[in-house]
């Protein structure tokens, strides 16, 4: 049985001028992690509080473990629902210990229970020693693995996790990803994760849904995503790709780096992305480019080139390749795959 | 909910609105009147008061601040939250106890006759200027706790920028750090001055006759109510007359400093005699303020004691001080209650309507008390005129609570909002998720989070009660006393060691709450 089923989601804000969440539909399966990400503003927060039943939804449905909980006609209460969540700002009790923090959620339980199940949360996330300390006395991070502690303990059957990191500074950052997604996987837990950070996201979800004015663009999983866009919004999106433009042939697609043999695309023109290690080049006086730029980035170099069209397009070179700037270059692509090719029209 | 708040910030107006509906209908005979006997010198005397506390408060109050914020020199620390501590000093106190000093028959006086014969000068201490002198004394620490905050709110960086452009510290001062803490400085001193707009007891014990004072001669001694309402009307216009200059000071001013991650200046450490006259000038204030009337009071306290005078620490006192204490505890909570809802409601919508609401409701900090009582006794005896009504409101508990409750509610609305502000709508719902239902909320979450903050609430509007005087004057009950109209009365027939007693004891009460407040950092203005 699926852990959670969505259907045609829709949600409207009132003064709001276009939906912050239309017609959505997915379904996960139990112990999936799924990663929302989008633009700020495209729905993405809004879905995770529908699904936790902080918003009521304006039609369509939610059903968790196969029982509805959001419908026109139904709406079960958040506390009902047996979902938990890490917010954004953690919404740790500041007033409450650590232990009595992870121990909300498990009221009406023997104390000795209650006891055992914070004391192997705390252990789950490496907070043991800190069971008696209260909120501000901890870091960023301990923050962090606190509300995470607390929304898993008392096992719901879905953790809903928005922006959890965004508080955090950027190496913190790296290091309770994986840490999270670690815990995540040892509690098995069906989980949403909220971010728009797409390499968070990449990391993070063994699925990705990409949001974009309220509605899913495309969902799928991380390297679908990164290597085959449905639209040129989610190729930009998910970061690091120039866009040539190309012509369709019968056999290919005619470029000004010369003709890509891959499945031509119905349309006529065409806008294809390419990243930095679909390109490669070599000195030549009689080139189609020029170098613009260097840049150092450790084990390899981003070379900026710039066609004669004007066009600038990123590639990468090993560290141990120098060429100097200015000099004159011939490009071609060099992906070994095909690239995704979208409709300049639409 | 929404009606319950409409109802409430409707009662909270309505005082200030029958005053306000006086100018729909000028009855001008009564105009004509006013201004042929002593209008124009009211007016006159009302507007030099007002603008010389402001500049007195300005002074006063922007120095001490920067001097503790900006410098270190001996007793730094201990001058950074003592110079709060006027706040708590009764105006009608300090000028009465000025009175008995500095006098023509004070010890000062007399001393400097005794040394320099009959003709030493002295200035007169009953004057205009005596009445500025005491009420910015008084009222100072509004701007000084408000510019305090502003300028440990300035990022270091913004004063080392200046200070790399070949600006000095003193240069800085006046052209970057002023500037950017005018929003708090007009909101401190405006504050101030509708301080002195209200003030009653100082201005009637130094002859200066301004509007208020002349609001309560007339309601009281002449029994005329269409001239004393009247006069009310008029101390309406000068109150909102000050709000607007607020508003044209402030500007469209509104200075963040944007990073959070700032650093705060470094106090420059003086030393020498820089030192000292620096702790001087804080000590001088601070005795002046505080230290000479506390000893002058326990020196009269202790006179009285000595000769066994009725009403010190006896049943008499005790009396006064359950009444007085029973009325603020009252009132202050009945206010802060009121408020929270207020608040509440406020936070539940983020319509234009309850920002509207709101910003009503707590405009009768601004309106100066003797309009308040003026509004509820016309609003009460109006009642008790109607045939249908059959209770007797006038001169009852309820017409004085109910203007305390007018008067302190922006007061009480402040901390409310405060405290609320501190249970996060994600704290709610990270509770709600967890499976807790309203009443384990408001058990668990609300009421630990907001208690603290409420209570700060209600012992600020506390201390304000218990030395209010223009509507306690003219609304108690018959027979009903205070400690705040003991000591005015007593003061007022010039005896001040029987005054002594009450006013110390009023005086000992606020300076506790003031200052613990204060370094619990729940002093909200």
């Amino acid at each position: 049985m699926m852990t959670l089923q969505i259907h045609n989601l829709t949600k409207h804000f009132p003064n709001a001028k276009t939906p912050a969440v239309n017609r959505i539909t997915f379904s996960m399966q139990e112990g999936e992690i799924l990663a929302l990400v989008g633009p700020s503003g495209c729905g993405k927060t809004t879905t995770l509080r529908l699904i936790a039943g902080l918003e009521r939804p304006d039609s369509g449905s939610i059903a968790i473990h196969g029982a509805l909980v959001a419908s026109e006609t139904v709406f079960i209460p958040p506390e009902k629902r047996g979902v938990g969540m890490v917010f954004q700002d953690h919404a740790l009790f500041p007033h409450l210990s650590i232990f009595e923090n992870v121990a909300f959620g498990l009221q009406g339980r023997k104390r000795a229970e209650v006891q055992a199940i914070v004391s192997e949360m705390l252990r789950l996330v490496g907070l043991e020693s800190h069971a008696r300390r209260y909120p501000h006395a901890l870091s960023g991070g301990e923050r962090q693995r606190v509300a995470l502690a607390r929304a898993l303990a008392p096992r719901p059957a879905l953790v809903l996790l928005d922006e959890p990191f965004s508080s955090l500074d950027a190496g913190l950052r790296l290091e309770m990803r994986e840490q999270v997604r670690d815990i995540l996987k040892v509690m098995r837990t069906t989980a949403i994760f909220v971010t728009h950070d797409q390499e968070e996201a990449l990391f993070m979800g063994d699925r990705l849904a990409v949001f974009r004015e309220g509605e899913i663009e495309q969902i799928g999983a991380p390297e679908q995503i990164f290597h085959a866009p449905v639209s040129r919004f989610v190729a930009e999106f998910m970061g690091g790709s120039d866009f040539l433009p190309g012509l369709t042939q019968p056999e290919g697609i005619e470029t000004e780096l010369g003709l890509l043999t891959q499945p031509a695309p119905a349309a006529k023109h065409v806008e294809l992305a390419v990243r930095a290690d679909d390109i490669d080049f070599a000195l030549d006086a009689e080139g189609n480019a020029t170098i613009a730029g260097r840049f150092f980035r450790g084990a390899f170099h981003v070379y900026r080139l710039q066609l004669d069209s004007g066009r600038i397009l990123h590639a990468f070179k090993e560290h141990t390749c120098l060429m100097p700037v200015g000099a004159r270059v011939r490009a071609w692509v060099s992906a070994g795959h095909p690239l995704a090719a979208f409709d300049t029209q639409s | 909910m929404r009606i319950i708040s409409i109802l409430l910030t409707f009662f909270i107006l309505l005082p200030i609105l029958v005053v306000g509906g006086q100018w729909l209908a000028p009855r001008w005979e009564v105009w004509i009147h006013l201004w042929n006997t002593r209008l124009p010198e009211m007016m006159i005397t009302t507007a030099l008061l007002t603008l010389g506390v402001g500049a007195g408060t300005f002074l006063l109050g922007t120095g001490l601040a920067w001097l503790v914020s900006a410098y270190r020199f001996p007793g730094q620390t201990v001058f950074e939250w003592l110079l709060i501590g006027p706040l708590a000093m009764p105006s009608f106190v300090l000028a009465y106890v000025y009175m008995g000093l500095f006098d023509f028959a004070g010890p000062v006086q007399k001393a400097l006759r005794a040394w320099l014969g009959s003709a030493a000068w002295f200035p007169e201490i009953r004057s205009l200027g005596g009445a500025i002198l005491v009420l910015s004394l008084v009222l100072y620490p509004y701007v000084y706790v408000l510019a305090r905050a502003a300028f440990l709110e300035q990022a270091a960086s913004t004063f080392e920028a200046a200070r790399l452009m070949g600006y000095t510290r003193l240069q800085t001062f006046w052209k970057l750090v002023l500037p950017l803490a005018r929003p708090s400085l007009a909101t401190g001193v405006t504050l101030a001055m509708l301080e002195a707009l209200t003030d009653f007891g100082a201005v009637r014990f130094f002859s200066v006759s301004t509007i208020s004072e002349g609001i309560v001669r007339l309601w009281e001694g002449a029994l005329d109510r269409s001239s004393a309402l009247a006069l009310a009307s008029l101390l309406l216009v000068a109150a909102l007359l000050v709000i607007l200059l607020e508003r044209i000071l402030r500007g469209e001013a509104r200075f963040f400093q944007a990073d959070s991650h700032y650093r705060r200046l470094e106090p420059l450490q003086l030393r020498g005699v820089r030192a000292w006259v620096a702790a001087l000038i804080c000590g001088c204030v601070l005795v002046a303020a505080l230290g000479l009337p506390l000893a002058q009071l326990s020196f009269w306290t202790v006179q009285e004691f000595g000769k066994g005078t009725p009403g010190i620490f006896d049943a008499v006192f005790y009396r006064y001080l359950r009444t007085s204490v029973g009325l603020a505890l009252l009132a202050s909570l009945l206010a802060v209650g009121l408020a929270t809802m207020l608040a509440q409601y406020a936070r539940s919508t983020r319509s234009r309507f309850r920002a509207v609401l709101t910003r009503l409701a707590t405009s009768g900090y601004a309106m100066p008390g003797a309009v308040i009582a003026a509004g509820v006794l016309i609003l009460l005896s109006f009642l008790d005129q109607q045939k249908w009504f059959s209770f007797m409101l006038t001169s009852s508990l309820f017409g004085l609570v109910y203007a305390y409750v007018v008067r302190f509610f922006s007061l009480a609305y402040n901390s409310a909002e405060a405290s609320l502000e501190k249970v996060t709508p994600s704290l709610i719902e990270a509770a709600r998720l967890m499976g807790a239902g309203p009443a384990r909320i408001l058990y668990r979450i609300q009421a630990p989070l907001i208690s603290s903050g409420l209570a700060a609430g209600v012992t600020l509007v506390f201390v304000d009660v218990l030395k209010e005087l223009p509507a306690t004057l003219l609304l108690r009950p018959f027979g009903m006393d205070t400690l705040a109209i003991w000591a005015y009365m007593a003061a007022a027939e010039s005896l001040w060691s029987v005054a002594a007693l009450p006013s110390l004891t009023l005086l000992v009460i606020g300076l506790t709450a003031v200052l613990f407040l204060f370094r619990a950092g729940k002093l909200l203005l």
